[in-house]
Order: structure tokens, then C-alpha cells, then sequence
């Protein structure tokens, strides 16, 4: 059989399999930073992106998988920048997007934000990351814990250090191996050495609702996480139990929990990462254990012929389980014919952007005895029709010291190290997308 | 201090500048050096020119510094591949390091230097690597092996890099056996044939093993390679199918859905008649939900792959329509696919909740949804016949709201739902004609007139209506020309006294003034049609129409099959095969979905079915994209009337004796005129000859012309050949021929059990066909059909089944059921067995 030499230019033909190149780009359409894996892709492959982001209008509205002749462009929106990647063939496009965002969360960890400013104050580590995070392609390593031993997070005290001192060994990169990489346990560092050790948990529930005109229930759901903070030393092994096991039937966890266990005995038994990270995610959907923690009474109404409409809407609270409910804001996007609005608040302040549209109320907690309310007038555009649609309303609010599904956690134990650590659980409830229709 | 200082340079000279500072004695300004040429990597400058230079730095002990060399040359390498070979001797040097993170580091960089000629000087520190105790460095050698793979396959073979590569798959660390999977998969990819990825049950449990213990992008390739795995019956399927499940619960959505793919391919081994199989669809549900919760973009590619496993289970999402309600701060993207899911699970159950919140979205704001919300409205009057009457009466609501682009679109759907239940709700027709005017969509415009046309006898001005339209008719787009035309013929059917003027003007129009061809073609077949036969043109264009089929856009049940293969992937997004658009279409396999292969469970398998043969419930249903066709298409393959009422009433002979005169002395007049000179009006005196003549002769002059040519000798018997194989059918063999003897057409069979049970209650049936095919009598197969038995049978068939165009023309869809399975196949039949002895084609 003949020889078959692959050409070394044949590169762009062969199967270049997952992610090829990084752009990042921010709202004003610089591409600010790019990075190439394997060979470098001109940057003029972003037009296809400017093109769709042209015909999107609103940049939440960009397709994330959009395909140009020779490549396929996969990307995510975060914190007003976009993170676009390029892929030359067949990949699962949510192993991309999943990455993506993995690669937006490192450098909120990294940097405290994540922004053009950020990334480029640490536009060195932002390379190095990278390429720490990806090998041909393959996602190396992406847990915190192993990024921070072999690349260290910049810190005011590390740079003066590095700034006043002329020394070699000032170095953002560590030299050794990262010790949890290849154990199977790789999102825990060994020796973790704490003074005070201690454990806590936060319970947090986000109702998801639409409410329809006549104040009923469309549609609700709870989407639920568990958040820890583990400053514990050695490798502690943790057992964590729920009163109520039964309302977890919808649960995605983090690695370290032991499947088995679960789906034996309900508890959660795991070695923890060291520092902050979600231990579960879970869903709680029928709709009998979803309690709405707020009701709103609502009449917006446009005139025919003539230019202008009345607003009043009031908020008052519905299951609450006598807690107070607090923080709550109204967010409205009111129809482009709308000028102005002329409102008094009962409590607290609003805001209306008369270019966007959008009217805010700051409203601040309720007192059942005088429920907050906000009434007035509205300006429409003269001689334009009366708007067809009617605006929905964005309701966020907090509940603290509550978690509305009734979920409580039973206790936690420790195994494997003899100290006691200081362990706390705080629960709260937020309005998640919370919608009601008018 | 920050790093934006690297991008505050001189203008002037500042590769000069850099060079100064890269050939500097003090290390820390070395390194400072190559921190400014990265940042400007960063933005895309050129800094290549600074090769040398900045190689020159790669000796060093300071690991930050090397590096950062590193970075650069695996940018620039390819572009100064002469230069490139100076970093050879420091990877060789490197890869024998004592610190496994600088043996890794050099591994990893080496295979990213796409230079060929320093491919060679790398192999022997790989072969190193690849056998290094530290298994961080052999995972990193592992994925080395298929970079260099794509620089130079030869070479990797030759090397023996491959076997090396596969022994790794069963190395003790289950990090290096997942990145020995990707490694392979990703080289397997560019050459389909080779057998790299050899699955047997040894190497499967070894992957699942490792499954349970890699990080989550590692699960994700062993996900994938189980993937293509076949499991060699239902119980290893099963079993496979237990240990993947609890990757469902997984925080990376990418391992769930993979999971998902592995899930649903193993699931058609099993039979739904095990409890596990139930088990496994409850679990499939929560996981695919809990992915609407994730990030927009995520949801994207989400519903875009439910979209494609409710088509092919439905059951797995029936009960959690409301997750699909739209929140009006989705993206558009989102919110558009969470409709069509919406649409495709609609029921008779939640009808009422899906109405009211398409209505809600019928007044949002963005257009394009509301559109499709509306239409979507039109989809469930027509896939739950209970509420349709709640629908239409929805629509009426949206068109008083006189909002142009929602009544433009219901009126479009409205048509539709008079396709699926005639007689039911013309009482609309009165509002629709209102608003006529407000129609400047051409799809709008259409539809209209094909209601007028279509119920020209209860619309008083029809005629009026119609010539309004007629007056720009030359300004229409093709979509409203042909449907006018065709309006307007069928209006003169109807109402023959009065809109002679009219059809002679749109004939005229259609045939002369136009240059489309489709145009001009219709409009001389209605013509020829009109002046030939007139009763027989009644029953062509008035003909009763074919079903419009309950779901649109349904993905094709092979292609479909295939998809399910490639959840996750791109080809799941675009919902296009692999092949049909990746670059070069090199490398890929077909997919498809594993038979089942237990033999005591009889259920549906569609991935049997070869090409183009629909499932049972889709047998007799056309796409309503080809309903502005159907008056066509009835006329391309019309059914062989049967019982003709002989053209004695009133009407119809009004019809004849306006034939006999205007008709034809227009075409009299003026032949010349027409614009296709071979398609020549008949002469007039074939007129009268055809005028007393059954109905449906003047088809048969059609295929008088097509029989003449294909006559072959009535008793020409093919040989048997096998349409189904036993592997396709459990064991079931059948071949056969068509035969046709003394007028009687029949399908000889031989049925030939080739598995080891004894096969009962077989029965056939055939999907509607071009000629209206059908078995004559049930299948009698009268003894059991034993274990290595052959059965001989003569199936007597005959031409009064129902009648779709298939393509190619003589194809025929069959299903065979047993008391195993029900087996479908498709054959072609030999036209001649149509055709009478005397060569004339039968007519019934």
C-alpha cells in the first residue's frame, strides 16, 4: 500500500476537533482579546458574529450557535461582554458553552469581576489560564483549587512584593504538580490547613411564576441550591441530612457527592472542596408546594383616541409564612408608545427611563397595615394607536431566614478529623423569574 | 500595578524596543519582555518577527518565564518553522525533567508546534512520556499522541503510538483512560474505517468504571465512545443503561445530555413491556427540565435536542407542558423553540392551558413570535380535534384586533383548519372576506383566495372578489397566481354561467402574458382539461382533497433515528445529519440506532423501516406544505374514478356546452398564440368523441401515451428478490415478486423463519401507494410458521386501495406483522402489472 503523507498545511481540512479559538468582545464591538489553541483564526471570522448581533437588536437576543462557511461560532453573554468560540467541526455545544461559562467563572474568582477592565489589568494570568484550562482543545483542568496551585490569583500584597523586589522567585505560577489533579478526589487540595475551621451552608430558593391577569397561578416552580463555604482542615468527610429528604426528587449535584448513598439512604456524603462551591441544585416543581409570597392587584389601562392611560398597581403579601418579605422591586417595560410617566408611590421611589422604557419601582419591604402602591398617569405619544399589548410585571423580593419549599436541614456530621468545626445553615427565598401578566 | 502597562508601548520602534528588552542580562526585565509581547498576542498584533528573541528566553529555570515562551511559540511555530526546530533540543531536555510538571508542560507544548520536520525529533520523548509513572504526564502524552496524529498520521502509525494509546485505556487512573478515549475518539474521527475504538464488553466495563471516576469533561468523551457501542443484546443494554443514569444528576449539563444520547439509543433495545424500561423514561424526564433552568444559551441547545426526543418519545415530556410556558424576558431564540415543543405536546389533556397562553403571547410584542403564536394556534385546532372550535373562535378574536400581521397569519391557518374539517366552520368565511383588503402577504393573500375558490358557492361575490385579484395579477408573486388560477377554474366548475368571461381572462393571462412555467403549465392543463372533458375536469379539480397530516415539520423517522444518535451535538442544533454539513464531509459515519435483538416482546421498531417508510401512525398523511399543490397533484395522479354519475345534471351540461363553443373557439382562434408550440390545444373534434365516454377517459388518454410505451408481456414474472433480511426482522425473511395473470395482478411471497421461535398471527398491510395497490384478501398463513420453515404465498392484490403519490412512482411501503414485531419494508413494483392484457392500463 502506498505511503499516505498528510501534507502539514492539510491542518485546516483534518478534523480539529472541540474548541479552536477564543474571542472576547465587549458590548461596543471590540474583540479585546483573543486565543488560539491551535492555529490562528483571523479575527475577521467575528463578523459573522457583528452580523447576527446587528440582526438580534438586543444583545440578550444572539443566537448562541451561529455557522459561517468554514467555521461554527458557539457563544455566551456574561456580564455585558461576549465570550465567542470558534469550532471547526462536529463538537456537543453545550460541552462549549458549559466551558465557556466555567472560563467566565474563573475569572470572576480570579479577578472579583468579571470585566474588560479586569481582564485586561491581568491580561498575562488571562493567557495563562487559558491555556492551563484547555490542551488541544480538551479541557485540562477547570477546578478552582487546581487553577489557584498552579496559578496563583493576583493579590495586592503579590504585586507590591513582585513590584518592590527585583526577585526571580516572585512568580504568579506554581512549580509543583497540583496535588488533588489526579487523586480521585481532584477538586480537593491536600494539606489545607485551617485555625478556625468551620462549615456553612446556604439554603437558597428562587421562585420561578407567571401569574396570569386574575392573579392565578400559570405556571411555578422552585429552582433551589444549596451554596457551602468549607474552611475545614485535613480531609474532612461530611454527612449532610434533611428533614424532609422526599422534596429532592429533581437534584443535580457536585462531584464529590456520593450517588449511592443518595439514592440509598437520602443523605448527602461527600469530601468537600476546599472554599466556596454548589453542592446541589434541585427543582421542586408540583405545583401544591409552590406558595406564591406575594400577590399584586393591578389596573393599566390605555384610552382609545386619546394620549393617555392610567397606571395603579398595589402589592400586598399572600403566603409568607409570616415572615416579612423584603427588597421587593417592580420592573415594568411599558409599550414603546408610552412618553412619560407621572406616578406617586406610597412608599419608597420609581424610576422611569422614557428611552427604554422601563419603570422601576424600588419599593422596600411590606407592612401588611399600608400595602405599598403606585399610582399616576401615563403619557402616550399623541395620535399613535393605543397599544395592543399589555406590560408584564418583573416582581423580585427576598425572604430571609426562609426556604418556601419547607426544605430544612436535618444535621451535619463530620468524619475522618477529630476537631470540631463550627457549622451554621441559613436559608433564604427570592423571586427568581417571577412574571405577572396584566 | 497591572498588567495594562504591557500595552503602553512607544509608538515608535516598538519591536525594536521589545528585542532590546528580550536580549537583556536582567532576567526579571527578560520576562517583563515577553509578559508586553504576549499582551500583545492578546490583540491580535504580529509580533512573529521577535522569534528568535524571544526563544532565546526558553532556557531558564524560572517556570513562570518559561512558560510564557511557551505560549508564544505555539502561536508562532507554524509560521517560522525553521526557527522552530531551535526549541527542539529544550522540549527533549525538558521531558526528562524530575518535576512532572515541567515533563507535562514540554509534552503538551511539543505536540502544539504544527511543524512537520521537528515532528520526528519528538516521537522518542513521547514514547517516554506516554510510559511515565506520573500519570499527570501520561494523560498530557495521551492527548500529545493525537495532536500529532493530525501534524502526521503516518508517522503515529509507524511509531505504534496507536496500540500504546489503546493500552492506556485500561491504565489504572481513570484520568488518563478518559483522555486515551477523547485521544482516540478524535483520531478515530478522520479515519471512520479504522477499528481504533475496538468496544467489546472487556473494554466497556473498563470505561464505565472509569466513568464513575473522571472529572466531568472526561465523562463527557466516555459518554460519547459508549455511545457508538452496540450492545450485543437488551440485558447488556440494560445494564450499560443502569450505570450510566446517574450521570443524569450531574451539574454539567453537557454530561447530562450525553448521558441522555446513550440513554435513549440503549432504550430501543429494550422492551417496553420491562419495568426498567419504564423506570428509565420516568428518570429521562427531571434532568431534561432541569436544563431549562440553566443559563439562555444553554436552554438553547436544550430545547433544540427535547425537540427532537419528544418527537421520537413523546411520553418521556407529556406531563410537563408548563416548564414550555414562555417568560416574556426570554430570548427570542428561547422563546421561539419552546413553542414548537408547546405545539408538539399539546393533548387533548392540556389543550385548554396551551390555548390560553398562546393567546397571551398573541399580543406580545416581538413580531416574529407573535406570528408563530398564532400559527401555533392553527396547529392545535388541527391536532386536537376537541378544541378546535375553541381555536377557531381564538382566531376570530385575533383577526377583530385587525392587527395586520395576526390577521395576515390567521388567515393562513384558518385555511388549514378547513382542509382538516370541512363543512364545520365556513360560517368564519363572512369576517375573513372582511378583511381582503388588509392582505399583502402573498402566503395571506393565498390562502384567501384558496377559500374563495374552495367555497365559491357559498360566497355570494366570489366572482367579484376573485377579479379584484385578477386586476394586478401580473404584480403577484407565483404562490398567489397559481392559486388564483386554480380559484378561479374552480369557481367556474361551479358557477359555469357566469364566469366564463373570468376564466378566460386568467387562462389567457396564465398561459400568454406569463413566463413562469409552472404557471403557464397549470394553466394549460386546466385549459386542455376544460375543453377535453369538462366532467371529468369537475372531478380533478374538484376532487375531494387528501388529509392534511396533524403535525407539521415533523423530522423524517430515519433522519430522526439518526439524530437521537447525535443528541448533543451540532447536527442536534440544526437538526441536519453530520454529513450534510460538516467541512469536507470527510470522516463521517452514519449512525443509527441499535435493533433489538431480545426475541419474546413485540413493539414497534421505526429503525427498522428502510428509507422513506413512515411508522404505522404516519402512514396516510401528507405535509401541509403541499396542500396549495393538492388540486395539482390530484390532477397528476387521479384516481381512477369509480361509479361515474353520468354528466346528465343540469349544471354539468351547461359546463359541456359552454366547451363546445367559447372554450374552443378561443382555442380555434388563436393556437398560435400559445406560447408552448408542443402543447397543442386537441382538435376540436376529439371533443365530441370524449364527451360521451365514461368518466376518467380522459386520464387514460394520458396514460394511454406512458402504457403504449411500457407494455411488456403480461405474464413477464421478475425473480424473487429479498426485501426483508431475517437480521432486519428478528429472524423474519421475506422475498417476493409480482406477478400478473389473466387480469389479476398478485404479490408472491416467501416467508422463511430464521429465528428459533415459532412465528404466528402474520398479517400485511400497505401504505397508500401511487396506483391505489392493496391487498385483495388478508394474508393467510395458515400453519405456525416454524424454525427454518419456508412458506410459499400468493397474495391477490388489486388497485382500489387509496392513492398518494409516492417517489419513485412505483413505490410501494408494506408492513408485515407477526406475533413478534411489525416489520416494514419498501419494494418497487414492475409497472406492466398494472396494464391489461390488450396493453390499456385498468381502470379500477
Amino acid at each position: 500500500m502506498p505511503v499516505m503523507r498528510v501534507p502539514p498545511n492539510a491542518g485546516a481540512a483534518q478534523p480539529q476537533k472541540m474548541i479552536h479559538s477564543l474571542f472576547l468582545i465587549n458590548c461596543s464591538g471590540d474583540i479585546f482579546l483573543e486565543k488560539h489553541w491551535k492555529s490562528v483564526v483571523s479575527q475577521s471570522v467575528c463578523d459573522y458574529f457583528f452580523e447576527a448581533q446587528e440582526k438580534a437588536v438586543d444583545v440578550e437576543n444572539v443566537p448562541p450557535v451561529i455557522s459561517t462557511p468554514h467555521h461554527y461560532l458557539i457563544s455566551i453573554y456574561r456580564d455585558k461582554l461576549f465570550f465567542v468560540s470558534v469550532i471547526q467541526t462536529e463538537v456537543p455545544p453545550l460541552f462549549v458553552i458549559e466551558f465557556l461559562h466555567r472560563v467566565a467563572d474563573t475569572f470572576q474568582d480570579y479577578f472579583g469581576e468579571c470585566s474588560e477592565a479586569a481582564i485586561k489589568d491581568n491580561v498575562v494570568i488571562v493567557y495563562e489560564l487559558l491555556e492551563e484550562m484547555l490542551d488541544n482543545g480538551f479541557p485540562l483542568a477547570t477546578e478552582s483549587n487546581i487553577l489557584k496551585e498552579l496559578i496563583k490569583p493576583p493579590t495586592i500584597l503579590r504585586s507590591v512584593v513582585n513590584s518592590i523586589t527585583d526577585y526571580e522567585g516572585s512568580s504568579n505560577v506554581g512549580d509543583t504538580l497540583p496535588t488533588g489533579q489526579l487523586s480521585n478526589i481532584p477538586w480537593r487540595r491536600a494539606g489545607v490547613k485551617y485555625t478556625n475551621n468551620e462549615a456553612y451552608f446556604d439554603v437558597v430558593e428562587e421562585i420561578d411564576a407567571i401569574i396570569d391577569k386574575s392573579g392565578s397561578t400559570v405556571f411555578a416552580e422552585i429552582q433551589g441550591v444549596i451554596d457551602a463555604c468549607i474552611k475545614l482542615s485535613g480531609m474532612p468527610d461530611l454527612s449532610l441530612s434533611f428533614m424532609n429528604p422526599r422534596l429532592l426528587d429533581d437534584v443535580s449535584f457536585h462531584p464529590c457527592i456520593r450517588f449511592k448513598r443518595w439514592e440509598s439512604e437520602r443523605v448527602l456524603s461527600f469530601i468537600p472542596p476546599d472554599g466556596n462551591f454548589r453542592l446541589i441544585s434541585y427543582r421542586v416543581s408540583s405545583q401544591n408546594l409552590v406558595a406564591i409570597p406575594v400577590y399584586v392587584k393591578h389596573s393599566i389601562s390605555f384610552k382609545e383616541n386619546s394620549s393617555c392611560g392610567r397606571f395603579d398597581i398595589t402589592i400586598g403579601p399572600k403566603q409568607n409564612m409570616g415572615k416579612t418579605i423584603e427588597g421587593i422591586t417592580v420592573t415594568v417595560h411599558m409599550p414603546k408608545v408610552v412618553l412619560n410617566m407621572n406616578l406617586t408611590p406610597t412608599q419608597g421611589s420609581y424610576t422611569f427611563d422614557p428611552v427604554t422604557k422601563v419603570l422601576t419601582w424600588d419599593v422596600g419591604k411590606i407592612t401588611p397595615q399600608k400595602l405599598p402602591s403606585l399610582k399616576g398617569l401615563v403619557n402616550l405619544q399623541s395620535g399613535a394607536p393605543k397599544p395592543e399589548e399589555n406590560p408584564s410585571l418583573n416582581i423580585q423580593f427576598k425572604i430571609q431566614q426562609l426556604a418556601i419549599s419547607g426544605l430544612k436541614v436535618n444535621r451535619l456530621d463530620m468524619y475522618g478529623e477529630k476537631y470540631k468545626p463550627f457549622k451554621g445553615v441559613k436559608y433564604v427565598t427570592k423571586a427568581g423569574k417571577f412574571q405577572v401578566r396584566t | 500595578m497591572t498588567d495594562s502597562k504591557y500595552f503602553t508601548t512607544t509608538k515608535k520602534g516598538e519591536i525594536f524596543e521589545l528585542k532590546a528588552e528580550l536580549n537583556s542580562d536582567k532576567k526579571e526585565k527578560k520576562k517583563e519582555a515577553v509578559k508586553k509581547v504576549i499582551a500583545s498576542m492578546t490583540v491580535g498584533k504580529d509580533v512573529s518577527a521577535l522569534f528568535p528573541d524571544v526563544v532565546n528566553c526558553m532556557q531558564t529555570d524560572n517556570l513562570e518565564l518559561k512558560k510564557l515562551v511557551y505560549l508564544y511559540l505555539m502561536n508562532y511555530a507554524k509560521s517560522q518553522p525553521d526557527m522552530a526546530i531551535m526549541a527542539v533540543n529544550t522540549f527533549v531536555k525538558d521531558c526528562e525533567d524530575p518535576n512532572p510538571l515541567i515533563r507535562a508542560l514540554a509534552v503538551r507544548t511539543m505536540g502544539c508546534i504544527r511543524v512537520d520536520k521537528i515532528t520526528e525529533y519528538l516521537c522518542e520523548p513521547l514514547r517516554k512520556c506516554l510510559k511515565d509513572e506520573d500519570p499527570y504526564v501520561r494523560k498530557t502524552a495521551a492527548v500529545c499522541v493525537a495532536k500529532l496524529h493530525d501534524i502526521n498520521a503516518q508517522l503515529v502509525e509507524d511509531q505504534g503510538f496507536l496500540d500504546t494509546l489503546k493500552d492506556l485505556i485500561s491504565d489504572s487512573n481513570p484520568m488518563v483512560v478518559a483522555n486515551a478515549v477523547a485521544a482516540l475518539s478524535e483520531i478515530a474521527e478522520s479515519h471512520p474505517s479504522s477499528n481504533l475504538l475496538d468496544l467489546n464488553p472487556q473494554s466497556i466495563n473498563k470505561l464505565l468504571t472509569a466513568l464513575n471516576e473522571c472529572t466531568e469533561w472526561g465523562q463527557i468523551f466516555i459518554l460519547d465512545c459508549l455511545a457508538n457501542y452496540t450492545p450485543k443484546d437488551d440485558r447488556e443494554a440494560q445494564s450499560i443503561c443502569e450505570r450510566v443514569t446517574p450521570r443524569l444528576s450531574h451539574a454539567n449539563s453537557a454530561v447530562v445530555l450525553s448521558a441522555v444520547k446513550v440513554l435513549m439509543k440503549f432504550m430501543e433495545m429494550l422492551s417496553k413491556d420491562l419495568d426498567y424500561y419504564g423506570t428509565l423514561l420516568k428518570k429521562l424526564a427531571p434532568p431534561l427540565v432541569t436544563l431549562l433552568s440553566a443559563e439562555p444559551e444553554l436552554q438553547y441547545v436544550a430545547l433544540r435536542n427535547i425537540n427532537l426526543i419528544v418527537q421520537k418519545r413523546p411520553e418521556i415530556l407529556k406531563h410537563e407542558m408548563k416548564v414550555f410556558f414562555v417568560k416574556y424576558n426570554d430570548p427570542i431564540y428561547v422563546k421561539l423553540e419552546k413553542l414548537d415543543i408547546m405545539i408538539r405536546l399539546a393533548s387533548q389533556a392540556n389543550i385548554a392551558q396551551v390555548l390560553a397562553e398562546l393567546k397571551e403571547y398573541a399580543t406580545e410584542v416581538d413580531v416574529d413570535f407573535v406570528r408563530k403564536a398564532v400559527r401555533a394556534i392553527g396547529r392545535c385546532a388541527i391536532k386536537v380535534e376537541q378544541s378546535a372550535e375553541r381555536c377557531v373562535s381564538t382566531l376570530l378574536d385575533l383577526i377583530q384586533t385587525k392587527v395586520n400581521y395576526v390577521v395576515q397569519e390567521a388567515i393562513v391557518v384558518i385555511k388549514d383548519i378547513f382542509r382538516k374539517y370541512p363543512n364545520k366552520y365556513e360560517s368564519v368565511i363572512a369576517t375573513l372576506c372582511e378583511n381582503l383588503d388588509s392582505l399583502d402577504e402573498p402566503e395571506a393573500r393565498a390562502a384567501m383566495i384558496w377559500i374563495v375558490g374552495e367555497y365559491a358557492e357559498r360566497i355570494d361575490n366570489a366572482d367579484e372578489l376573485l377579479e379584484s385579484f385578477l386586476e394586478g395579477f401580473h404584480d403577484e408573486s407565483t404562490q398567489v397566481q397559481l392559486q388564483l388560477l386554480t380559484a378561479i377554474v374552480k369557481l367556474f366548475l361551479k358557477k359555469p354561467t357566469e364566469t366564463q368571461e373570468l376564466v378566460q381572462q386568467v387562462l389567457s393571462l396564465a398561459t400568454q402574458d406569463s413566463d413562469n412555467p409552472d404557471l403557464r403549465d397549470r394553466g394549460y392543463i386546466y385549459w386542455r382539461l376544460l375543453s377535453t372533458d369538462p366532467v371529468a375536469a369537475k372531478e380533478v379539480v374538484l376532487a375531494e382533497k387528501p388529509l392534511i397530516s396533524e403535525e407539521t415539520d415533523l423530522i423524517e423517522p430515519t433522519l430522526l433515528d439518526e439524530l437521537i444518535c447525535y443528541i448533543g451535538t451540532l447536527a442536534s442544533v440544526y437538526h441536519k445529519p453530520p454529513s450534510a454539513f460538516v467541512e469536507g464531509g470527510r470522516g463521517v459515519v452514519h449512525k443509527s440506532l441499535p435493533p433489538r435483538t431480545a426475541s419474546s416482546e413485540s413493539t414497534e421498531s421505526p429503525e427498522m423501516a428502510p428509507a422513506g417508510a413512515p411508522p404505522g401512525e404516519q402512514l396516510d398523511v401528507i405535509p401541509t406544505q403541499g396542500d396549495l399543490l393538492g388540486d395539482l397533484l390530484n390532477l397528476d395522479l387521479g384516481p381512477p374514478v369509480s361509479g361515474p354519475p353520468l354528466a346528465t345534471s343540469s349544471v354539468q351540461m351547461g359546463a359541456v356546452d359552454l366547451l363546445g363553443g367559447g372554450l374552443d373557439s378561443l382555442m380555434g382562434d388563436e393556437p398560435e398564440g400559445i406560447g408552448a408550440p408542443n402543447f397543442v390545444a386537441p382538435p376540436a373534434a376529439t371533443v365530441p368523441a370524449n364527451l360521451g365516454a365514461p368518466m376518467g377517459s380522459g386520464l387514460s388518454d394520458l396514460f394511454d401515451l406512458t402504457s403504449g410505451v411500457g407494455t411488456l408481456s403480461g405474464s413477464y414474472v421478475a425473480p424473487k428478490a429479498v426485501w426483508l433480511p431475517a437480521m432486519k426482522a428478528k429472524g423474519l425473511e421475506i422475498s417476493g415478486t409480482f406477478t400478473r395473470q389473466v387480469g389479476s395482478i398478485s404479490m408472491d411471497l416467501q416467508l422463511t423463519n430464521k429465528a428459533l421461535q415459532v412465528m404466528t398471527d402474520f398479517a400485511i398491510q400497505f401504505n397508500r401507494n401511487s396506483f391505489g395497490l392493496a391487498p385483495a384478501a388478508p394474508l393467510q398463513v395458515h400453519a405456525p410458521l416454524s424454525p427454518n420453515q419456508t412458506v410459499e404465498i400468493s397474495l391477490p392484490l388489486n388497485t382500489v386501495g387509496s392513492v398518494m403519490k409516492m417517489e419513485p412512482l412505483n413505490n410501494l411501503q408494506v408492513a408485515v406483522k407477526n406475533n413478534i414485531d411489525v416489520f416494514y419494508f419498501s419494494t418497487l413494483y414492475p409497472l406492466h402489472i398494472l396494464f391489461v392484457e390488450d396493453g390499456k392500463m385498468g381502470e379500477s
